[in-house]
C-alpha cells in the first residue's frame, strides 16, 4: 500500500453551501500532514469525513485501505481522533476513560492493562490516572485525549486543533508528547490547525485550505521558497497613501494591509528597503517603524489566500460550550 | 461479540457515574419519605375499593413507580448532557453500531432507576405494608418493564432537543401528566368517567396497578388480570425501544 490516506474529489455540501469543494490529496505512512486554514475553510469538515463522522456528498476517501463510506467501522478501528472540543467524561477518572475506550475498540483484554499504562506514561499522566477528570487542567485533558486516541494501535492519528485554547506552556507540552509519537512505529498524523508556527515546525507537508478548496500543498520549506523573497513590514503615518505609492512604484512584488502595518514581499530586502524609505521621505510620509522578516508560513498563507490567518483565528462559542471553554482555559 | 462488549461498556459507565453521585442517592432516600409519611398521612383518602388498605399503603407502589419514572426520564434526557460535553462524540466514532450505543445507555440508566426504586422498599415497613420477600422479587421484573419504556421516552425526547434548558418543559408536559394520570396517588375509579380513558392509555397505569397487585396481594382488586397488564407493558417497551433506537440513530 503506497498511501495510508487517499482523497479523491471529496466534496461536502450543506444545501447550497459547499463546505469542502472537490479536494484531492494523499498521505504516505509516517507523514505528519497539516491542514491549515482559517475556521470555516473546510479543515474540520474534511477531517470529519475521513473519520466517518459525516458522509461525503461526493468523491471518495480511503483510509488505511478502507473506503470511509463503505466500511466505516474498519476505518474507525484504524484511526485515533483527538477532537477540537473536549470529549472525555469528566465524572470518571483518567484511567476509566481509557478503559472505556479500550473496550469500545475491542483491544484484547490481556493487552489492555499494559497498553493503558504505556499511553499514560507517554503523556505523563500516570500519577493522576486515578483522579476524576474534572480535576484536570485543560492541558491534562488534552493529553488524556491524545493517550486515548493511541490505545487501539491506530494507523492514523487525527488531531483537530489539538492545542487551541491552551496556554503557551501547555501547548509546548503537548507538542513534546506529539514529537515522541512521531518516533512511534510508523504512525501517520493528520493535524488541522490555525497556528502556523506549529505547522511550520512539525509538519512534513501542509495543505492550505481556503473556502473549501486546497489552494496550496507542499512541504513548508517549498511553500516558503515559492514566495521567492523577503518580507518588509512598515508602519507609516499615512498607510493608505503609501500603499498606493508602493503599488505604483513597482518596488514590491505584492503588498497587503495588515492592521496598522503594510506587509510587502520584495526580491531582496537589503537593496529594496532603502528605496522604500526614500519613497516615503520624498512624499513627506513619516515612517514609524520598519522591520525585515524571513519568510514564514504566515506569509505563505497571506500569499495564497490574501488573508491574515489570525484575523479569523479565534472561534466564537456560545452558551454552554463557551462556559466550558472558559473553565478549561 | 464486540457489540455486546460495547453495550456492556456503556452500561458500566452509566452505573459507575451513578455510584459517584452521592447527592442523588441521598435525595433518593428523602423524597419517598416525604411522599409516604407526610403527603400520605396528610391526605389519607379512604380507598373504597379495598377497605383494609390505608392511603399510605395504597400510594406505596405509586411512589416506587414515580421514583422509577422520574429517574428514568431525567437520566434518559441526560444524553443531551453527554452530547453537550462532547463525550457522545467519542462514543459515536467508536466502531460499534448506534443501536448498541442506544441499548447500552438504556440498560445503564435502567439499572440506576431500578436501584432508586429498590431503595424505597424498606420504607414500606414503616407504613406497615405487608412486604414479603416473594413480593419484592416479583416486583423487580415489573419495575424493569416500567423503566425500559420510560428511559426510551427520555432518550427519544433527547434526540429532538439540543439543550437541557428545555428539561422544565419535559417535566411539565410529559413527566407530571404521566405521573398524575397513572393512578399512583388515587384510584382510577375516583376520576370522572370522561377523563378515565387517559388513564387507560397511559402505560404507567398498568405498571402501578400490577405493582399494587403484587405488593398488596389479594386485598387489591386490579384493573385487569396481572398477565394482561404485563403484556401491555411489554408491548409498550417494544414500541418505545423501536421508536427510541430509530430516533437516536437518526439524530446522531
Amino acid at each position: 500500500m503506497e498511501y495510508v490516506i487517499e482523497v479523491m474529489g471529496l466534496t461536502k455540501k450543506y444545501g447550497k453551501l459547499v463546505a469542502v469543494d472537490n479536494v484531492d490529496f494523499s498521505v504516505s505512512p509516517g507523514e505528519i500532514f497539516g491542514l491549515l486554514g482559517p475556521n470555516g475553510a473546510g479543515k474540520t469538515t474534511t477531517v470529519s469525513m475521513l473519520c466517518t463522522i459525516i458522509k461525503p456528498t461526493s468523491g471518495r476517501a480511503i483510509v488505511n485501505g478502507y473506503d470511509v463510506a463503505k466500511h466505516p467501522n474498519l476505518v474507525r478501528r484504524s484511526i485515533g481522533i483527538v477532537f477540537q472540543d473536549p470529549t472525555v467524561d469528566d465524572r470518571l477518572t483518567g484511567r476509566e476513560n481509557l478503559q472505556i475506550h479500550a473496550n469500545l475498540y475491542g483491544v484484547p483484554k490481556n493487552e489492555q492493562k499494559t497498553q493503558i499504562e504505556e499511553v499514560l506514561h507517554l503523556v505523563e499522566l500516570t500519577d493522576r490516572a486515578n483522579d476524576l477528570v474534572r480535576t484536570y487542567s485543560g492541558g491534562m485533558r488534552r493529553r488524556l485525549e491524545i493517550a486515548r486516541g493511541l490505545i487501539h494501535y491506530p494507523k492514523v492519528l487525527f488531531l483537530d486543533e489539538p492545542t487551541v485554547g491552551l496556554d503557551p506552556q501547555s501547548r509546548e507540552h503537548i507538542w513534546s508528547y506529539l514529537k515522541k509519537l512521531i518516533k512511534y512505529n510508523d504512525l501517520t498524523i493528520v493535524l488541522s490547525t490555525h497556528y502556523l508556527e506549529e505547522a511550520d515546525q512539525f509538519c512534513s507537508r501542509v495543505a492550505i485550505f481556503d473556502n473549501g478548496k486546497i489552494v496550496a500543498m507542499d512541504t513548508p520549506h517549498h511553500l516558503k521558497e515559492e514566495l521567492g523573497g523577503d518580507t518588509i513590514v512598515i508602519r507609516t503615518r499615512n498607510n493608505d497613501f503609501f500603499y498606493d505609492l508602493v503599488k505604483a512604484s513597482g518596488l514590491a512584488k505584492s503588498i497587503v494591509k495588515v492592521d496598522k502595518d503594510l506587509k510587502m514581499t520584495v526580491e531582496n530586502a537589503h537593496t529594496v528597503l532603502p528605496r522604500i524609505t526614500d519613497l516615503a521621505t520624498a512624499h513627506g510620509i513619516y515612517v514609524e517603524s520598519v522591520s525585515l522578516q524571513e519568510p514564514r508560513l504566515d506569509e505563505v498563507f497571506l500569499h495564497f489566500t490574501g488573508k491574515e490567518l489570525r484575523e479569523s483565528g479565534e472561534r466564537e462559542y456560545s452558551g454552554l460550550t463557551a462556559a466550558m471553554r472558559r473553565q478549561i482555559k | 461479540m464486540s457489540e455486546l462488549q460495547g453495550i456492556y461498556t456503556l452500561w458500566h459507565r452509566e452505573v459507575l457515574r451513578y455510584s459517584r453521585e452521592r447527592t442523588r442517592i441521598v435525595s433518593s432516600f428523602i423524597q419517598p419519605l416525604l411522599w409516604l409519611i407526610i403527603f400520605g398521612a396528610g391526605i389519607s383518602l379512604p380507598i373504597h375499593s379495598a377497605a383494609n388498605i390505608s392511603y399510605q399503603m395504597f400510594i406505596f407502589p405509586g411512589i416506587i413507580t414515580q421514583a422509577l419514572q422520574f429517574t428514568s426520564m431525567f437520566m434518559g434526557v441526560s444524553v443531551i448532557w453527554d452530547r453537550q460535553f462532547g463525550f457522545l462524540k467519542e462514543i459515536l466514532v467508536a466502531p460499534i453500531s448506534r443501536v448498541s450505543i442506544f441499548l447500552g445507555k438504556m440498560f445503564g440508566v435502567s439499572t440506576d432507576a431500578i436501584i432508586q426504586g429498590i431503595i424505597i422498599f424498606p420504607f414500606g415497613l414503616l407504613i406497615s405494608v405487608p412486604l414479603s420477600i416473594r413480593a419484592f422479587f416479583e416486583s423487580i421484573p415489573v419495575m424493569m418493564l416500567v423503566t425500559f419504556g420510560v428511559v426510551c421516552i427520555g432518550l427519544t425526547i433527547a434526540s429532538f432537543l439540543t439543550s437541557l434548558e428545555s428539561f422544565g418543559l419535559i417535566q411539565t408536559f410529559v413527566n407530571l401528566p404521566l405521573f398524575f394520570l397513572s393512578g399512583a396517588l388515587f384510584p382510577v375509579t375516583n376520576i370522572p368517567v370522561w377523563l378515565q380513558w387517559v388513564f387507560y392509555v397511559n402505560p404507567l397505569t398498568y405498571g402501578v396497578d400490577s405493582l399494587r397487585s403484587i405488593i398488596l396481594g389479594s386485598s387489591w382488586t386490579p384493573l385487569l388480570p396481572l398477565y394482561q397488564e404485563i403484556l401491555i407493558l411489554c408491548a409498550f417497551d417494544t414500541a418505545m425501544i423501536l421508536i427510541g433506537s430509530v430516533a437516536f440513530s437518526r439524530r446522531s
